[in-house]
């Protein structure tokens, strides 16, 4: 076990590493970005003087490399600053938003593990069958369409022509959680059918490329019924691979979701990063540039201890 | 277009079938000889009879363009859902009427000197903040003071730069001291920077709090997201219909759209103009399509080849179809300009100017004798502009080759426009906000020495009455210089102004509100909230 901790902590500190590098480049990406903050916030009504007076009130005088040490010291101990625009803490205003994108990503993950994993062990049960197929057919159409208007689809259906759901998942304090997930649904089940395919298509494939091996041929010689060698004998083995694609699609749950969030009015964080690249707000882009990255880190890493764990070999290495 | 005293005609017929002093006989004689048609003088009188609003409910309106950085601080109001919010829960020293008349808000009148140097506010001594404090002069100070003075980074800056001094009478009204005379003072009061919130006891204006004496207390305020809102019973003015009120960011506008199909909200902000015939169909919507003064406006740089000479500066206003834009890119949701920025939906609009029609022929003839025949010029536009901004210009483009004239459409980034763009290309498309009144549009982006004169124009005539209408408390003799104007602009300035959009807003038809809609910004001047009502 010893060595499982040895391989965590230096994975960790890869990660810490990529994540520097990643800050460097986040903060002088955002400086890249064109226009003027200043003018940004005050909008096209603003003179010269009051743009002047503003810029001079945020700091943007100081050189780049000045400000960049500033952040990552504060950024460090979770200090992100404040706003420049509304001068409030970068945390209160991304703390909620990144919950409330959790929480959807939860609501989807959910849903879509379970089902794409049992769907998944069903199509190599059946593989090649019509069953099989159609599966294939329709989980992949939904992830070849754009997210927006599979949004778009389920809205005209079940907001506009069946009113079995709202349109809008605009969230409120007084909501209770019955209304919090029916509020919620339609946004989660658009992000379920993106994410579905993938999932299931790379549980069917390990699954069927274990069905070769000596082993299940043992198996299913000594008389195992079909699901129970994929379910007791094949899936053990072929876990690896299902959760590192599991992690990914649960980070892209996290950080792909901002048209999702578009489309049906969504609080998320998302949406807060794309207000702040619009009006300049340095500090907000850059935490929430630096969040996803840290979310993205975080899965890749669970996934390979993930892998390591349910692999034996990997797990007792010579 | 029913002018203003038609208007103002109809507008006391309408009162009067409202309180039943007169027979719907009458008013239908009445209401046609002051030169309407039956069918609308019914629809008038209907409206008229059944007028009298119910209280209750709440109301929700999806409005667009919100972000995650608005805030209380009144100086930096920019996005069109804050602009919905700030009428919402304060109040302003003026607003305007839904005729369009400038009307009390928490000032109950008002008086210039002679020279319209001094303008005296009476306060309303029923104003009161949400907090129970009543609105005090102290207030008005410290809130106007707030867009003034080096240190103030508010957008209204400009707008009181010629105020010197405010003071206090202590009979609860305060005094403007100008250092020019401006007839037009109540008028900016409208402005939406403006907002009154409580003073501090040091002078300075507190807007941190979220106070303000408006017709609705701000519960919560999540912004750019959602705000919810409960009626202000100690409000000073006659409305505020609703309960409580709950304002949705909705920037998506099929999200918008949506959400009024299903119910999920009661009106919306800006439609769609394209999708426009498809939500007419839906029984349970009403559209509002209401004549603005906001404008598109195409400066030309009069100082730089060949925007330079007159001649090609009026060929290019002639080489443009103006009502073949204003089918196909607005689908008919708005006013064909006469490039001259008044719009027929600001005060002193000067009826009697010719409309510019497309006339390719007389285009040739001016260029011929500019000897600029065979001119190519590049257009800068982006599509942030407005919602088809780019279509706009390749359409014109082909309008102008029938006057031999190239105009090649040249795409720049929507990100940095009015950075990178507009006061810097010869040639872009701009999109402005209605403004109350002609000389703030004219002082703003017209006067030879304004910062934004975005067509680099100078005409020595037009500056000298753009000062002398400024202090004219005469309103004829004003209208008659604004007409002037609006010629000299015509004639010889750089700007084309293809149209003023419409405004054009929707929401459920249990949703009522009263015979005419403010035009200064959507939903009734951004005061549905107050003015709007439930059918019962």
């Amino acid at each position: 076990m010893g060595d499982i901790f040895k391989l965590v902590g230096k994975r960790l500190g890869l990660g810490l590493l990529i994540l520097l590098i990643i800050s460097f480049i986040i903060f002088f990406m955002v400086e890249l970005l064109p226009g003027d903050i200043a003018q940004a916030v005050l909008g096209q009504g603003a003179t010269e003087e009051n743009l002047k007076a503003l810029r001079t009130k945020m700091g943007l005088d100081q050189p780049a490399i000045v400000r960049y040490l500033a952040w990552l010291g504060d950024a460090v101990t979770f200090d992100f600053g404040s706003s420049i625009v509304t001068d409030e803490r970068v945390v209160n205003i991304i703390g909620e938003r990144f919950a409330n994108t959790l929480f959807l990503a939860a609501y989807a993950a959910v849903i879509a593990v379970p089902v794409s994993v049992i769907l998944g062990v069903i199509v190599a049960l059946l593989r090649n069958s019509i069953f099989d197929k159609v599966a294939n057919v329709v989980t992949l159409s939904f992830i070849s369409s754009p997210e927006f208007f599979l949004g778009y689809i389920l809205i005209l259906f079940f907001a506009v022509k069946w009113g079995m759901f709202p349109s809008i998942a605009s969230l409120s304090d007084t909501m209770t959680f019955g209304e919090l997930l029916n509020r919620t649904f339609l946004p989660a089940l658009t992000l379920v059918l993106v994410v579905m395919a993938h999932m299931m298509r790379m549980t069917r494939a390990a699954i069927i490329n274990l069905l070769a091996s000596p082993y299940i041929e043992m198996a299913r010689l000594k008389g195992t019924p079909p699901w129970k060698v994929i379910v007791k004998h094949a899936l053990p083995n072929a876990w690896a691979p299902i959760i590192n694609v599991i992690a990914l699609n649960l980070a892209y749950l996290i950080t792909g979701v901002v048209l999702v969030e578009v489309v049906f009015v969504y609080p998320g964080i998302g949406q807060a990063l794309v207000d702040a690249v619009s009006k300049r707000d340095f500090p907000v882009v850059q935490a929430c540039c630096l969040i996803f990255a840290a979310t993205f880190i975080l899965l890749n890493l669970a996934a390979d201890v993930g892998a390591i764990l349910t692999n034996p070999r990997l797990r007792h290495p010579k | 277009m029913t002018n203003a005293k038609d208007q103002i005609l109809l507008n006391r017929l309408a009162d009067a079938a409202r309180s039943g002093s007169v027979s719907r006989r009458s008013f239908m004689n009445a209401a046609m000889a002051a030169g309407i048609t039956s069918t609308a003088a019914t629809g008038l009188w209907t409206g008229s009879a059944k007028a009298a609003p119910s209280s209750g409910g709440t109301f929700r309106l999806g409005a667009h363009d919100g972000n995650t950085s608005d805030n209380h601080d009144p100086g930096t109001y920019v996005t069109f859902s804050m602009i919905q919010v700030a009428h919402t829960y304060r109040s302003y020293l003026t607003l305007i009427e839904p005729d369009g008349s400038l009307g009390p808000d928490v000032a109950t009148e008002w008086s210039a000197s002679p020279d319209a140097k001094e303008w005296t506010f009476v306060i309303n001594d029923r104003a009161t903040f949400h907090s129970g404090n009543k609105v005090t002069a102290a207030d008005i100070i410290a809130s106007m003071n707030h867009h003034r003075g080096e240190d103030s980074t508010s957008a209204a800056k400009a707008l009181l730069s010629d105020v010197e001094e405010i003071k206090d009478n202590g009979d609860n009204s305060v005094t403007f001291v100008l250092a020019a005379g401006n007839a037009d003072l109540p008028w900016l009061m409208t402005d939406y920077h403006l907002a009154i919130v409580p003073a501090n006891d040091d002078g300075t204006a507190n807007w941190q709090s979220g106070d303000g004496c408006g017709p609705y207390r701000m519960t919560n305020g999540e912004f750019g997201v959602r705000y919810t809102f409960e009626r202000h019973d100690d409000w000073h003015l006659e409305g505020a219909y609703f309960d409580a009120i709950e304002i949705i960011v909705l920037n998506d506008p099929n999200a918008r759209q949506t959400a009024l199909v299903t119910g999920d909200v009661d009106a919306i902000t800006q439609l769609e103009l394209k999708t426009l015939s498809l939500l007419q169909r839906d029984p349970n919507i009403e559209i509002d399509n209401v004549p603005s003064a906001a404008a598109i406006t195409m400066p030309m740089f009069c100082d730089v080849a060949p925007f330079d000479n007159v001649d090609v500066r009026n060929a290019l206003k002639l080489a443009i179809n103006r009502q073949d834009l204003n089918d196909k890119i607005t689908f008919g949701a708005a006013t064909v300009g006469n490039d001259f920025h008044h719009s027929p939906a600001m005060p002193y609009w000067p009826e009697d100017i010719p409309q510019r029609e497309y006339d390719p022929d007389q285009a040739k003839a001016l260029l011929k004798k500019a000897g600029a025949e065979g001119l190519t010029v590049n257009i800068s536009v982006a599509d942030s502009v407005f919602s088809g901004a780019v279509d706009m210009c390749v359409l014109y483009a082909e309008h102008a080759k029938a006057a031999g004239i190239t105009i090649n459409v040249s795409r720049e980034p929507n990100d940095g426009y009015y950075s990178d763009v507009w006061l810097k290309k010869p040639w872009c498309v701009v999109q402005w906000g209605a403004r109350p009144t002609p000389d703030v549009m004219y002082s703003l982006a017209y006067k030879d020495d304004a910062a934004w004169n975005e067509s680099h124009w100078q005409n020595e005539r037009f500056n000298e009455l753009l000062l002398q209408a400024k202090s004219e408390l005469d309103n004829d003799l004003r209208a008659e210089m604004y007409a002037e104007m609006g010629m000299l602009a015509r004639n010889d300035g750089g700007t084309i102004i293809p149209f003023f959009p419409n405004f054009v807003y929707a929401r459920r038809n249990n949703v009522q509100h009263g015979e005419n809609l403010a035009a200064s910004w959507q939903m009734d001047g951004a005061r549905a909230c107050s003015r709007w009502w439930f059918a019962s």
